[in-house]
């Protein structure tokens, strides 16, 4: 579970957060919207403690995120754009990853072996395009069983293949009780992914919303139609 | 092994298998044999390698530095976000960077010197080329976290270097000029404790002969510099130029948002 209190973040004088409260239940798939500079990634790195917010609490599973960095053992992030070092190989930074997690939980390697990860784990990260490396970034997210998994613009770099692999996992995931939270800006993947949006505009939650997800039929026009609505937000 | 020794190791692999790193290493390794071989007298070769070490060594150390810095600035985050301590990043990505630099100083530079024999000076040109990767690094580091564009870092390391290398020397020269009715000996050696390439300099310089031919000013600095406590002195100096840039660089990092 995810408890945000009165979280507050500024660059210099621009207040990019503006006292967000949330509380996240395992189980939900919440899509992240808002329009470019409305504070969802600022959101996103402040709970992974990439980002020192200037006041609030954000609590993980009862930890506080600024008494122990330990916290981050639950989660997986996959970021916007994944970045290696360009010298080592594939199943280097898999190892590395390994090896500074420590985990003694079974390791989920189905993504690693559906998107073909083992086919080019002995090739340097600079041989690779930027959609593989996405693919590596994505089956690392998966690998250690996190209870909670944060997803920034997840399918924006893969192929419609590898973005449909990456959808089922998400549902799969979720059924086994997971808490994800993922940034989009596509109204396709809240409305077959999410059951609860949220809309950030100007640092601020706009308005929240619980999704059936359906992914078909008259019903599913209807949400389709009212996410359309946010067109209004974006111009 | 401990998460630190964990990530320093992998960096170090992908730091070695970066194609400028084994370039130096090779460029120094060219240069000093050359050197050696072309004098007959291995303080003038020590004498001329002191300027590579003091001109270079700081040069490719705030460049390498700060590329890489930028280069893995992506990776940084990927590891922040993993269940380890800010401070142990920083630690690891500053602790990769020195040893891989000094490393390729001692067999580029140390190694061919040690072969053609090993005299007390090649310890003092050690001791300031592995200060002088330490404090360049640090301070590239401190640098290329306070700013996030690449250039603008890139550009103010090598600034840095140049202030230290050239203009510093140029300000203490016109203030011995301009002044040169006073008694400045002790000025000048206060202003030499706070440049570290100069300090690196008169170490080396003060254990060869030709430091008899600097005069009134070389006796004072041999007087000062020359003995035990001297030698004490002038490395406590180089430890504080090191500690400072680096413990500021590690509070930056520690409140940096990313």
């Amino acid at each position: 579970m995810i408890e945000i209190r009165n979280l507050t973040k500024k660059y210099g004088k621009f207040e990019v957060l503006k006292s967000i409260n949330l509380d996240i239940k395992n189980n939900q798939i919440i899509s992240l919207m808002g329009p470019n500079g409305s504070g969802k990634t600022t959101l996103i790195k402040s709970v992974l403690g990439l980002v020192i917010p200037e006041c609030g609490d954000i609590i993980i599973n009862g930890i506080n995120t600024k008494s122990d960095f330990i916290y981050r053992k639950q989660i997986g992030y996959m970021p916007q754009t994944a970045y290696f070092p360009e010298n080592l190989k594939v199943s280097e930074v898999i190892q590395i990853i390994k090896e500074i997690r420590k985990t003694e939980v079974d390791y989920d390697f189905e993504l690693y072996e559906t998107l073909n990860i083992e086919n080019f784990s002995g090739k340097k990260i600079s041989a690779l395009s930027q959609g593989m490396k996405q693919k590596v970034s994505c089956a690392i997210t998966f690998l250690f069983n996190p209870s909670i998994l944060i997803l920034d613009e997840p399918t924006a770099g893969l192929d419609p293949i590898s973005a449909e692999i990456l959808k089922n996992k998400i549902l799969s995931e979720s059924e086994k009780g997971k808490l994800i939270l993922f940034t989009t800006h596509i109204l396709n993947e809240v409305k077959e992914l999410s059951n609860r949006m949220i809309f950030l505009l100007d640092g601020e939650v706009l308005f929240e919303k619980n999704i059936e997800r359906i992914s078909s039929g008259f019903e599913s026009d209807t949400i389709f139609n009212e996410l359309r609505e946010l067109r209004k937000y974006y111009e | 092994m401990n998460n630190n020794l964990r990530i320093i190791k992998f960096i170090i692999i992908d730091i070695i298998k970066n194609k400028w790193l084994t370039t130096y290493t090779l460029f120094l390794l060219i240069l000093t044999s050359v050197i050696i071989l072309f004098s007959n007298d291995s303080n003038k070769a020590i004498i001329s390698l002191t300027n590579v070490v003091l001109i270079l060594i700081p040069l490719i150390t705030v460049t390498f530095t700060s590329m890489h810095y930028y280069n893995s600035k992506e990776f940084i985050q990927m590891l922040l976000t993993q269940p380890i301590e800010r401070k142990s990043v920083f630690i690891a990505e500053f602790s990769s960077l020195s040893i891989s630099l000094t490393m390729a100083f001692l067999i580029g530079v140390i190694l061919p010197l040690i072969f053609n024999g090993f005299s007390i000076l090649i310890l003092y040109m050690i001791i300031s080329g592995t200060m002088l990767s330490l404090i360049f690094c640090a301070f590239s580091i401190l640098i290329s976290i306070s700013f996030d564009e690449k250039i603008k870092g890139v550009g103010v390391s090598i600034f840095l270097w140049l202030f230290f290398s050239v203009i510093y020397d140029g300000i203490v020269l016109y203030i011995y000029f301009a002044f040169n009715s006073y008694p400045l000996e002790n000025i000048v050696l206060f202003l030499t404790a706070l440049n570290p390439v100069d300090i690196s300099r008169i170490l080396i310089l003060l254990k060869l002969e030709i430091s008899s031919l600097m005069g009134y000013t070389g006796a004072n600095l041999q007087n000062i510099l020359g003995n035990k406590t001297g030698l004490l002195l002038s490395l406590s100096v180089l430890v504080i130029w090191a500690l400072t840039p680096f413990i500021i660089a590690l509070k930056k990092f520690n409140k940096k948002n990313f």
